[in-house]
């Protein structure tokens, strides 16, 4: 069958936020991967003006958090308006809650999930089914979608048959296998949702709605003579539903032609042996059993659809009566339990069957785990589980998928066994995140998927970086609609996007037998075997692989693209492949180009143009020797000197292996070793900086600002550089008292992401050439090596000792940095703020980390950042969950206090044994300088020896408690998201709690991590995501509400601005013991503008007024000073020079100029009167002591 | 007092037309000018460089982190228009033909061929009554001869004036070899008028942070005479209209510029001074000497003093230039010689 003209290709977001948004009125959103596409979308077409089924353009709202979404629909849907939202993980836990209250009050409602797994041990954004089996009991039908047309076909079920059964659904498809993948699909037009909604129950559902001139009461409070009763109640209702969503499925089959079952079977009808299963993997196993039962088998699957309401009737009349064995597979897991959900539920409707007489006896059944984590479920793995349930012995509560060495539960994997398509052509692109790969690969999938006769599919991975991150595409078409959710392992086409993974990755693994290989080679094609490591040449020998080469990277200079190679990349696809005749294709490509490029403007649809245009003239086919030669091989991952645990674990991950890494490889808990991104050497940047010793004043401002520490400074004696490289670079020292040091600053080349931040901070120019600057970008191909054997000299040399260094600038940096080499994006603007903290407490920090940006870098595997200083200490860091973070912080609190509160009361008890001396000194100590916490240290370990020789019970416990008699520095970091939104109201009760921890907020004024949705710190003017037509309330002056406490420390710092206030404002921060609140402005990608100038922006923030710099510090009361004290001063340009240079602004001024002058106007308005209000908070004092006189 | 005149083929009341500047830069302003009463608005150069730079920088900063991060497929709501320009320039010329009745002249500096004529049919599209070309352009390249950069302009005005039906005026330097056969040059290439002169964008330096310092210096009265001189030698010998801009500042400056041959004046400095209603009173002023000098009007003012009429011709030439020198003596100023 040809595909249906109509058909559309999409993500399965996209599919069913088009049913949910024609049938809803009202949405409330919050984003959460992998469901923000979906609340994104929705807002996009109400900015839009689109309709809903009813001519209504849905009023779409952000709430503060998923609690809050819920909460809000429950009012909208109260009052009687159709409401949806989307959501998944840790946000459905949050909303649970209120689904108990909307299900027992049987209100119609719709809840689009991305099932997406729960952060236990660790936090994962991808796809199980943790999250939807953790709503399971809270009355809500439960639909699962298995694909991108379902997910489009069982919204628009789901919300018809919960109008006519008034109980609400939750609706559900696999996270990023399902919500991202790009599919070709019928979609459903408006007559056929009209003809689906039954009118008299959107109707009635509006009538039911709370109104004053029909009242009624709902949510009362009932006691136990009641409660029950009325509990019991609604049971008609849930029985009733099967047959509803039975019916609605019937009449949409009428209407579609598509024909959906509440349990769905598919395979031979005498089958023996038939897995249960839901979701994405259903279509897998599908395709498993039909290959198996075409060689005999009698195989089949029973696919869930309809989970909640269980219909005992439906499930078993959907089973083959031969069957003899069944396996149930769960994407969850539940420590301790018998079972996963899935088969409690399938064994129980079993054994009842049997009970009531419906089957004769119950077939074997097992239970099975696959998939957590979005881990691939592909055919082989498929095969195992049913190979396990033909077996004589089969292994029950199984995993599959992995390797469990451990406990030994996991299935053996044929990994050969593959499923052949006909007709279907897989690719597979390998890109650099920045290189425009991905979005090119859209482009091809939706000219394939759109005009041509083909169904396409497409799924993108992408690394755990935020920046110099590599993609990888999965591209597939056909004539049939393609249902393979899982990656491609041969593929007939690979595209090698970027040179450095040929020689750094197995990347020619996706390569099918006798497949096409197309590499973007800086080399020409008679030089390019040569360059290839001896593994990839024997690969493409061994695989009998077609090359063709192309310098894309000329092409796109000549084309004036700089390093966008992607649409050239795209045009030898279409060439080589010849999936369209060779013109066709161009033509497609340039139309695919205007369409998505315009919006960027003409001369860039123009210089896209020119490089399809001469993109097949530098395209070559190489020639193949017959035999392997190369020299080179693929370098080790991580250097041979590295621990055990990296080489182990860390390296396999690093190399793109971790799928193979067994249970035993893994600590038990989540806890992870600190210190294992120095072993990365990522090499992405193109230009790093070099030190130029002759011009440099040795401010340290170029260290203070590098995202990613990989500008260390460092002071020695002139002595220790006799074993230096010879063109090691140093200069004297500049300092007063150390007069025969020298100085050197020295980068971290491969770990540098060559942002330039340290460039255009640094203060020193060549007075003979001032475009030369005392730090200079320089190419990394030629500077690289040189600097590597610098940096490794100056990993030896010593450190200035700590005790001799002060809080300026300079000698900041001189401190060694415990935060390094990160994920975070080039040029981010958070990580500086941490990686100072970490040089000011590191060895005493211990991090609470909100989810977000700041947790996703700063402990997003492979590699930690967070490392140790020479005497093993170092930032003790974790990360809760997003909404709870300031209580989190509160709660390490609580731990240290207690913990210093024993061992202080176990030390005075052993006082006659320890010594009263080193107690006195010991318990006496202030610690309120780094001074005194250093002494206070060597008290402690004093103690630890006379304690070891002590032989009393307690002496033993002191030991334990004995490091909490030094103090520690507990922080809160997280983002404005958390602090603002989500989180806020726990950060209102920690800072009023008096307890001191510290709160460093990561302001970036939105959510970063999630694509730039605003917040309530977003400010008035700027657009972001959800506020697409400008913010029209001001930013949220979060320090104001702190300091209206009066005792907490409150400080808003910009580092750009005044980098002095930034060390001082932490150092107070930390000193007071008592709440502490620091705002620090952070430049992010999404305010959209090159971060090379972030700095600059910060200064204007904070010279236009928006940004107010001040420290409001308690202490200072008790001098009879004001509490607050500016470090700004009012506003000395307009908001106008700052806000002009960000996209985010700029963007609302060419949609709407008006409205952008009014907006920034009252914004400027506002900055104004705030500051006239600062100003005279800065004049209030606590009243002296009067001295005994009576008033 | 008959003062209208007649420039790129519009008909206007009086000469005194508004320069490009930023007193055009919004909505408010225009209809303050109108209301002021300029007889036409030139509004500010849409910079293609300007224009070009922007779309490399979204590209680089923007668009280059979509689809690279599993959790944020774009930062920025993609049914918003992120591009810069034209398009903010362009809606501007059609809200301010819809604000105001006085005509409309766009000004355009491009960057290459294909980027003017697009630009300016674009801006025709908008439509604008007539467009002002900033041929604005420094030459630092040591093989590139004059020659080589006069064929330039001379392509770009053709390039423009076959791609729009509008009637194109020519800002110019002054830094021309030979400034008649450009001008003739341009005039054959399609240009209807020529504006006399540009004034440049000139850095200071400061000397502490080693760094050029941008500047902004208004113009006076004393920039007028070069303009005088030019016009005088242009006027009568072209078919273009002459527009004098920098330096007028005052009812005299406007007659002398007048009667060297310009057809309109252009005011920024004068305006940004002391108001844009400043235009109406040196216009009033104008018109009350003409009246008390008996003058019929503008037409028979215009290049009385060109170099085709003046009495004395060779005062317009180097003769003029020779006798300040030779008579200017340290403690003298430049009117007493004169």
């Amino acid at each position: 069958m040809n595909k249906p003209s109509n058909f559309v290709i999409t993500d399965a977001n996209e599919a069913a936020a088009s049913v949910a948004y024609r049938l809803s009125e009202n949405i409330a959103i919050y984003p959460i991967t992998p469901s923000t596409p979906m609340a994104e979308l929705s807002d996009e077409w109400s900015q839009a003006g689109k309709e809903n089924l009813w001519g209504d353009i849905p009023t779409v709202v952000q709430m503060q958090s998923e609690g809050g979404v819920a909460g809000a629909l429950h009012g909208a849907l109260t009052a009687g308006t159709l409401a949806t939202s989307f959501t998944a993980s840790q946000g459905l836990l949050l909303m649970i809650p209120n689904m108990y209250k909307i299900a027992g009050e049987l209100i119609p409602f719709v809840l689009h999930v991305t099932a997406r797994s729960l952060a236990t041990h660790a936090l994962s954004i991808f796809g199980d089914h943790s999250d939807v089996m953790a709503c399971r009991q809270t009355g809500f039908a439960m639909l699962c979608s298995n694909s991108v047309q379902e997910a489009q076909d069982l919204a628009a079920i789901a919300h018809a048959a919960t109008l006519e059964s008034r109980i609400p659904f939750l609706h559900f498809f696999d996270g990023f296998r399902t919500s991202h993948e790009i599919n070709t699909y019928e979609p459903i037009s408006n007559d056929i949702l009209s003809e689906l909604i039954d009118e008299d129950a959107v109707s009635a559902f509006h009538l039911h709605g709370l109104s004053p001139d029909s009242p009624v009461i709902r949510g009362t409070a009932q006691n136990p003579d009641v409660f029950f009763q009325a509990r019991e109640a609604a049971n008609d209702y849930y029985d009733a539903l099967p047959s509803i969503v039975e019916n609605v499925m019937t009449r949409f089959a009428k209407l579609t032609g598509r024909h959906y079952q509440l349990f769905e079977y598919t395979g031979a009808e005498d089958a023996t042996d038939v897995v249960i299963a839901m979701g994405s993997g259903v279509e897998t196993c599908q395709r498993v059993a039909k290959a198996l039962n075409h060689a005999e088998g009698k195989t089949g699957v029973l696919s869930v659809r309809l989970f909640r309401p269980w219909s005992l009737e439906h499930f078993i009349e959907a089973l083959p009566p031969t069957v003899q064995r069944i396996c149930v597979l769960d994407r969850t897991k539940e420590p301790g339990s018998l079972g996963e959900p899935l088969y409690q539920d399938v064994v129980t409707a079993l054994r009842e069957a049997r009970d009531l007489g419906k089957i004769p006896a119950e077939p074997v059944v097992l239970a099975g785990r696959y998939g957590l984590g979005s881990k691939e479920f592909n055919p082989s793995m498929a095969k195992a589980v049913f190979d396990n349930l033909a077996s004589g012995d089969p292994m029950n509560h199984f995993s599959v998928g992995i390797i469990d060495d451990v406990t030994h539960r996991s299935l053996s994997v044929d990994e050969t066994f593959k499923l052949t398509a006909e007709n279907m052509f897989s690719a597979v692109f390998i890109g650099l995140g920045s290189d425009g790969t991905v979005g090119a690969n859209k482009n091809t999938i939706k000219i394939i998927g759109e005009e041509t006769d083909n169904c396409a599919q497409a799924y993108f991975v992408y690394d755990s970086k935020k920046s110099g991150a590599m993609t990888v595409s999965h591209l597939r078409f056909g004539p049939k609609q393609i249902k393979a959710p899982y990656l491609i392992q041969s593929a007939k086409f690979v595209g090698i996007h970027q040179w450095q993974f040929v020689t750094k990755y197995d990347v020619l693994k996706y390569a099918a037998q006798g497949g096409t290989v197309l590499m973007n080679s800086p080399f020409p094609p008679e030089k390019v075997w040569a360059k290839l490591p001896l593994e990839v040449q024997e690969t493409l020998i061994e695989k009998q692989l077609e090359l063709y080469v192309i310098d894309a990277y000329a092409v796109a200079r000549k084309a004036g693209m700089g390093g966008r190679t992607n649409t050239i990349m795209q045009t030898c696809f279409f060439a080589i492949s010849g999936i369209l005749p060779k013109d066709e294709a161009i033509s497609k490509i340039k139309s695919a180009i205007e369409k998505t490029y315009t919006r960027k403007g003409p001369t860039i649809v123009e210089k896209n143009f020119a490089a399809v245009d001469h993109a097949l003239d530098s395209l070559y086919l190489v020639d193949l020797p017959a035999s392997a030669n190369s020299s080179t091989i693929f370098p080790p991952v991580v250097a041979v000197e590295a621990p055990d645990f990296v080489q182990r674990v860390t390296g396999v991950m690093l190399a793109g292996d971790g799928d193979r890494l067994p249970v035993s490889a893994f600590p038990i808990d989540g806890t992870w070793p600190c210190a294992t991104s120095k072993w990365e050497k990522r090499n992405i940047a193109t230009e790093i900086p070099v030190w130029d010793p002759d011009v440099c004043i040795q401010c340290g401002k170029c260290a203070l600002v590098c995202p990613h520490a990989t500008i260390r400074c460092k002071h020695y004696p002139e002595g220790a550089l006799d074993e230096a490289p010879e063109d090691f670079l140093s200069a004297i020292f500049k300092d007063r008292k150390i007069t025969d040091h020298r100085y050197t600053i020295q980068v971290a080349p491969e770990d540098c992401t060559g942002c330039g931040l340290c460039v255009t901070v640094c203060p020193a120019k060549n007075k003979a050439n001032p475009r030369r600057k005392a730090i200079n970008m320089e190419p990394h191909q030629e500077t690289a090596e040189r600097e590597r054997m610098r940096w490794d000299f100056f990993e030896t040399l010593p450190r200035p000792e700590r005790t001799e260094l002060g809080l300026t600038v300079r000698d900041t940096q001189l401190r060694e940095p415990l935060f390094e080499f990160s994920g975070a994006c080039a040029g981010c603007g958070e990580t500086p703020y941490l990686k100072l903290l970490t040089q000011l407490f590191g060895d005493r920090l211990m991090i609470a980390n909100a989810t977000g940006c700041s947790s996703i870098y700063g402990g997003n595997l492979p590699t930690t950042p967070y490392c140790t200083d020479e005497n093993g200490r170092g930032p003790a860091w974790s990360n809760s969950l997003f909404e709870d973070n300031a209580e989190f912080a509160m709660g390490m609190r609580l731990a240290v206090d207690k913990k210093t509160e024993i061992a202080r009361s176990l030390l005075q008890k052993l006082a006659p044994q320890v010594g009263d001396m080193l107690v006195r000194e010991i318990m006496m100590s202030h610690q309120k300088d780094e001074l005194a916490v250093f002494a206070q240290r060597d008290r402690v370990a004093e103690l630890k020896r006379k304690l070891g020789q002590i032989k009393d019970p307690s002496a033993r416990r002191l030991m334990v408690f004995a490091d909490f008699l030094v103090r520690k520095s507990v922080w809160g970091v997280g983002g404005d998201g958390w602090a603002y939104d989500i989180g806020f109201g726990g950060l209102d009760h920690v800072l009023a709690s008096g307890r001191n921890v510290n709160i460093l907020v990561l302001d970036t004024e939105v959510y970063s991590n999630t694509g730039g949705q605003a917040s309530k710190s977003t400010p008035m003017g700027a657009v972001a995501k959800f506020a697409a037509g400008g913010k029209i309330t001001p930013k949220k002056d979060l320090g104001l509400i702190a300091m209206g406490y009066r005792n907490v420390y409150v400080a808003k710092i910009a580092m750009g601005a005044n980098d002095r206030q930034v060390i001082a404002a932490l150092d107070e921060a930390e000193s007071y013991d008592g709440p502490s609140l620091v705002i620090a402005y952070s430049h992010c990608i999404a305010h959209g503008y090159n971060l090379n100038f972030g700095l600059s922006q910060q200064k204007l923030a904070v010279e236009s007024g928006h940004w107010p710099l001040y420290r409001h510090d308690p202490r200072r009361l008790d001098l009879g000073e004001p509490a607050l004290q500016l470090d700004s001063r009012a506003a000395k340009r307009s908001l106008h020079e700052y806000v002009d240079n960000e996209v985010r602004y700029r963007a609302l001024s060419q949609i709407n100029p008006e409205r952008a002058k009014e907006l920034i106007s009252a914004a400027e308005a506002h900055s104004g009167e705030m500051r006239r209000l600062y100003e005279n908070l800065a004049h209030v004092n606590k009243p002296k002591p009067n001295n005994g006189t009576p008033i | 007092m008959k003062l209208e005149t007649k420039y790129l083929g519009l008909t206007l009341p009086h000469p005194f037309i508004l320069g490009a500047s930023p007193l055009a830069s919004n909505l408010d302003r225009i209809r303050h000018a109108e209301d002021a009463g300029v007889a036409a608005i030139t509004l500010h150069s849409l910079f293609e460089e300007q224009v070009l730079r922007y779309e490399a920088g979204m590209e680089a900063h923007v668009y280059a982190h979509e689809d690279s991060f599993s959790e944020a497929g774009s930062y920025f709501t993609k049914d918003v228009d992120y591009h810069y320009g034209p398009e903010e320039y362009l809606t501007h010329i059609s809200r301010a033909k819809e604000a105001v009745d006085v005509p409309i002249i766009a000004s355009l500096n491009g960057t290459h061929l294909g980027g003017w004529s697009y630009f300016a049919k674009e801006i025709a599209r908008a439509g604008a009554d007539a467009l002002e070309l900033n041929l604005y352009y420094l030459p630092r390249v040591s093989d590139e001869s004059a020659e080589i950069v006069e064929s330039r302009l001379e392509e770009i005005v053709k390039s423009v004036s076959e791609s729009v039906d509008l009637p194109i005026a020519v800002k110019l330097s002054p830094f021309f070899t030979s400034l008649a056969h450009v001008a003739r040059r341009l005039e054959n290439a399609g240009a209807k008028a020529l504006v006399l002169f540009n004034r440049f964008y000139q850095p200071d330096i400061n000397i502490e942070e080693l760094e050029p310092t941008p500047t902004l210096k208004l113009s006076d009265s004393s920039e007028l005479l070069l303009r005088l001189r030019w016009l005088a030698v242009l006027f009568g010998r072209y078919q273009m209209d002459l527009a004098c801009t920098g330096g007028v500042h005052n009812r005299d400056d406007a007659l002398k510029a007048i009667m060297s041959g310009a057809d309109v004046l252009q005011l920024v400095s004068e305006l940004l001074l002391n108001g844009v209603d400043r235009i109406g009173v040196i216009r009033r002023e104008v018109e009350n000497w003409m009246e008390e000098m008996e003058y019929e009007s503008l037409a028979q003012m215009r290049g009385s003093m060109s170099y085709c009429r003046a009495p004395n011709p060779e005062a317009i030439e180097r003769g003029n230039y020779l006798r300040i020198l030779q008579s200017w003596e340290p403690g003298n100023t430049l009117t007493e010689t004169q």
